[in-house]
């Protein structure tokens, strides 16, 4: 029985290993559908960009962008197309804005409050460790008793 | 107590962004689109395909533009809300039908209703992408100049059609 289910095991694999469907004719274009793709954002998958993701929107919006690179658009004319349909959400860079000040300057500002309590409560702390002054002969003694309990150990 | 008091406050502070945050819905992204003149389209009928349904026709009423499939999860909520907005006869609603079967379509709206005044298909999606129509049921508020003046991301509750969209139907019809 084992045997038989190996045979048809064996004899199903290759009809399943269809070929992989060429992306597109033209190897250029596609590099540059995957470098702008990897900058924008699917929309329904909202973490993943629009390279990765395999919602039939981010196959649509590829689509989109594959046929206006085939029209010779620049860049920036398919970023600014689809940004005038989904707006600023699809970039994973948005651009500095009114509207995104906080997203940019946000971190920066965390940072700056989060260094000055470090400096601050350092400060404190230097403040109220007390510099102890040793005498020699105390320092010798200090010597001694570490010495003792080396011996009894 | 005063060692406790920053700290304190520090947490109050992080639980009530994280308690807004909970509020939000990541999902509602603001249209772009709406102040603008809404995009042409000019696409067959899903009942009469040889007629064709387009923006340029409606100018000068003010009426909903509805995305929606026979596929999708949210239209079944939306559907009875939409059927009692047509009923009501205060603002016509389009019908996009957006990536669709055409037969699944036809026989969902002899099932459910047909709250449309028309429907027109858009097979490819490429209506869709000119909307930003990222997640169906999309409804736009389109008034008499063409110009979209709202737009709402998934269903249609009938709050948000009593608070929202009829206030704005009537405002939009007495200018």
């Amino acid at each position: 029985m084992k045997w038989v289910m190996l045979i048809i095991l064996c004899l199903s694999g290759p009809a399943w290993a269809g070929e992989a469907r060429p992306l597109a004719d033209d190897p250029a274009a596609e590099a540059r559908l995957k470098h702008l793709a990897v900058e924008l954002r699917c929309l329904v998958c909202q973490n993943q960009t629009l390279a990765d993701s395999n919602a039939p929107l981010a196959e649509d919006l590829r689509r989109e962008v594959r046929e206006m690179i085939a029209k010779n658009m620049s860049d920036q004319e398919i970023i600014e197309f689809l940004v005038a349909r989904y707006g600023d959400f699809v970039l994973y860079r948005p651009p500095l804005k009114a509207t995104t000040t906080v997203l940019w300057v946000g971190p920066f500002v965390l940072m700056a409050i989060g260094a000055t309590a470090l400096v601050i409560t350092l400060r404190r702390r230097s403040r109220t460790v007390v510099e102890v002054s040793v005498t020699d002969e105390e320092h010798r003694r200090v010597e001694q008793l570490l010495a003792e309990g080396e011996k009894r150990s | 107590m005063n060692r406790f008091l920053l700290p304190l406050s520090i947490f109050v502070v992080v639980v009530g962004f994280l308690g807004i945050g909970l509020t939000l819905n990541p999902r509602e992204i603001p249209s772009p689109l709406v102040g603008k003149a809404a995009p042409e389209f000019s696409q067959p009928q899903l009942h009469e395909q040889e007629k064709i349904l387009s923006p340029a026709d409606l100018k000068g009423k003010v009426w909903l533009l509805n995305f929606w499939a026979s596929w999708c999860n949210g239209c079944k909520t939306e559907h009875p809300v939409l059927m009692d907005l047509a009923k009501s006869g205060q603002v016509p609603i389009y019908g996009m039908d957006y990536k669709d079967q055409r037969e699944e379509a036809l026989t969902w709206l002899q099932r459910g209703g047909n709250p449309y005044s028309l429907v027109g298909v858009d097979e490819t999606g490429r209506v869709g992408i000119n909307y930003g129509v990222y997640g169906v049921p999309e409804t736009y508020v389109i008034d008499k100049q063409g110009v979209i003046r709202y737009k709402q991301i998934g269903p249609l509750y009938p709050d948000t059609v009593e608070k929202k969209i009829l206030p704005l139907v009537k405002q939009l019809e007495s200018q």
